[in-house]
């Protein structure tokens, strides 16, 4: 099993999401958050008062797989999220040790 | 075009018939002819000569009914010949003044139009420029502040301000608005064709917003009870003196600066100049706010700033046309020329941004509306459209500089910028003031000063209003400090005064 955390651009949330439906993922956890990366930040200018803007906002995904879906997966992601431009996003794979579904209490790929 | 003492507009060009109205109407402001009413012409009727009674007092009666129900009674009166009317019309001037309905209900009009200005308008235009944390900190001490002033202007403030005393300071003789009103007989004191009641109503919510204008400067650090002391006690001594020394007018001993013959319409010394040094003063006093110039200290909804900006422009008019304490064709100058000199300094401060930092800024357009509106207040009577859309123009202009450059050489922390936009902006309006009421540029006219005699009058009463607050505010700022200490923890600065200072937050997250 493994969990797939990807970084994308808000935008993109609801392409990426249809992506990972079409090869049968069956759940996703989404968070908004801020972060910095290649991309530059930019400024922002109240009166005299000047601020440089890096934390930029992304959208966190995060994905838990049998092994056999992986690979599927993150191609669905990498050319849903796509634009080109620097800022993209990136795609972490780790290894998952367990999953247990709290309603049933089943575990390991039954549970996902 | 002439201006009487009153500061009425008096059309010399209408034949002599109705000028005996127009003299009844020097007098009594409500019923001066409106200038829309159509002037008898050389072509179109001939009525309009003295010699054909019967028609003349037609249109006498036309124009009577237009101008109010009081000169209607006039016109009857004026049955048969020019010279009845005349007559007629010396009489109304001889009699005593009267109240004028129209005046009446302008100015109270006027004055919950100056309360619209500070709650909410004030309220939320600083309120959308702080940080969430500071949001009810900043929405209250404007409220707050504000009606102490309105309660110590009812206690003594009135008196002071506005009787008979020295220079500087008035008497005694009107504490808690004293024979204003006198329950047993129930008669009202009038001041103008108003109750004096009225006038000081009006009166109040100057004093008022002046006092709440000052909290944008110390605005997220300040302790509360500290800023209720220090208005208390700036209040005391430097606004009432202030709106004694430039506006009480008597016969026997006027106020300091009227006597100069500084002009300041609807209070640009009085409250801005005088409220942006007491700013400034107190910046300096309680210090920079933790993380000035290292962290993002970023307005946290500029929209309410908008509609607070919005709102003031509104109630501006009361600010201003109301200043005219009549329905009459001066509250009509200060009218327009509070709608041209805003716009004026609204497009003014957007290109100048736009072409020194790049781009144009929301901000900027409601900050540059309020420069507009500060610049025009002293000018708001005396001044033509087109001297209202210059000074518009320059203080929106300067007042970019006001927050930019000038901030940095001063090297405060003025936060919501009070100084650099009613301070610098009401500089500016005081001192074009004095150019632009030159008849010549289409100003009413200064009485006998020359353009540059009266814009050294300006400057004179600038000085001695910028002296004067600082001087009074350090003092002020340095008693709140020592009593209630002026400036809050700094780890409750850094959880924000909302929580710290009045255990309520702005927004549920």
């Amino acid at each position: 099993m493994k969990l797939i955390i990807a970084i994308i651009k808000p935008f993109k949330l609801d392409e990426v999401r249809e992506a990972l439906s079409g090869v049968g993922v069956q759940g996703v956890t989404v968070t908004e958050i801020k972060g910095f990366g290649r991309q530059k930040g930019h400024t922002e200018l109240y009166r005299g008062a000047e601020y440089v803007v890096d934390f930029l906002p992304k959208v966190k995904l995060e994905v838990a797989l049998a092994d056999d879906l992986v690979e599927q997966a993150v191609e669905a992601i990498e050319s849903s999220a796509r634009t080109g431009k620097i800022g993209d996003g990136k795609i972490f794979v780790c290894p998952l040790e367990q999953i247990i579904r709290i309603r049933t209490g089943e575990s390991g790929v039954d549970a996902l | 075009m002439l201006y009487n003492s009153r500061g009425t507009l008096m059309q010399s060009f209408m034949p002599s018939r109705t000028g005996a109205v127009i003299e009844a109407g020097s007098e009594r402001p409500g019923l001066v002819p409106e200038p829309a009413l159509p002037a008898p012409g050389p072509s179109g009727e001939p009525s309009a000569s003295p010699g054909l009674p019967a028609k003349g007092i037609a249109t006498l009666a036309a124009l009577a009914l237009s101008a109010g129900a009081a000169s209607t009674v006039l016109a009857q009166e004026a049955v048969g010949t020019t010279e009845t009317a005349a007559a007629a019309a010396a009489s109304v001037i001889e009699a005593a003044p009267a109240l004028v309905g129209a005046d009446l209900a302008w100015l109270s009009t006027a004055t919950v139009l100056v309360l619209l200005m500070v709650m909410p308008g004030l309220a939320l235009f600083y309120g959308g420029m702080v940080r969430s944390k500071n949001m009810l900190s900043t929405l209250l001490q404007v409220t707050a502040t504000f009606c102490l002033a309105i309660v110590l202007w009812f206690v003594y403030g009135y008196s002071l301000a506005f009787t008979e005393g020295n220079a500087i300071f008035g008497g005694s003789g009107k504490l808690f608005l004293n024979g204003l009103f006198q329950a047993g007989t129930g008669e009202f004191a009038l001041s103008g064709s108003v109750p004096e009641l009225s006038f000081a109503a009006f009166q109040a919510t100057f004093a008022g917003i002046t006092c709440a204008l000052i909290v944008g400067s110390i605005a997220e650090r300040a302790r509360f009870s500290a800023v209720l002391l220090f208005t208390a006690i700036w209040f005391t001594f430097a606004y009432i003196p202030a709106a004694h020394m430039v506006w009480y007018v008597s016969d026997d001993v006027s106020g300091l600066v009227a006597q100069w013959g500084a002009l300041d319409f609807a209070g640009g010394t009085v409250v801005h100049i005088n409220a942006g040094v007491a700013g400034l003063v107190g910046s300096y006093v309680i210090g920079k706010r933790l993380g000035y110039g290292k962290e993002a200290l970023k307005p946290h909804n500029l929209p309410m700033t908008m509609i607070g900006a919005s709102l003031l422009w509104v109630g501006w008019f009361g600010f201003n046309a109301g200043s005219a304490l009549a329905a009459n064709n001066t509250a009509a100058l200060a009218f327009i020329n509070t709608l041209i000199a805003t716009a004026g300094a609204v497009l003014a401060w957007l290109f100048t941004e736009w072409l020194v930092k790049g781009k144009p800024s929301m901000l900027g357009a409601a900050s540059g509306a309020v420069a507009g509106l500060v610049g025009i207040t002293p000018a708001a009577g005396f001044v033509g459209p087109g001297g209202a859309l210059a000074i518009g123009i320059a203080a929106g202009a300067i007042c970019v500089w006001g927050v930019n450059g000038l901030k940095r050489l001063l090297r405060a922390d003025d936060s919501l910028d009070v100084f650099g936009v009613h301070g610098v902006g009401g500089i500016v309006g005081a001192l074009l003031t004095g150019v632009f009421a030159a008849p010549w540029l289409g100003g009413t006219g200064a009485g006998d000063a020359s353009m540059l005699a009266q814009v050294w009058i300006q400057l004179e009463g600038i000085l001695l209003t910028v002296a004067w607050s600082a001087i009074v505010a350090w003092i002020a700022y340095k008693i709140a400090d020592a009593t209630f200490g002026l400036r809050m923890s700094e780890e409750d600065e850094r959880q924000g005064l909302d929580i710290a200072s009045h255990g309520e937050s702005a927004y549920q997250s």
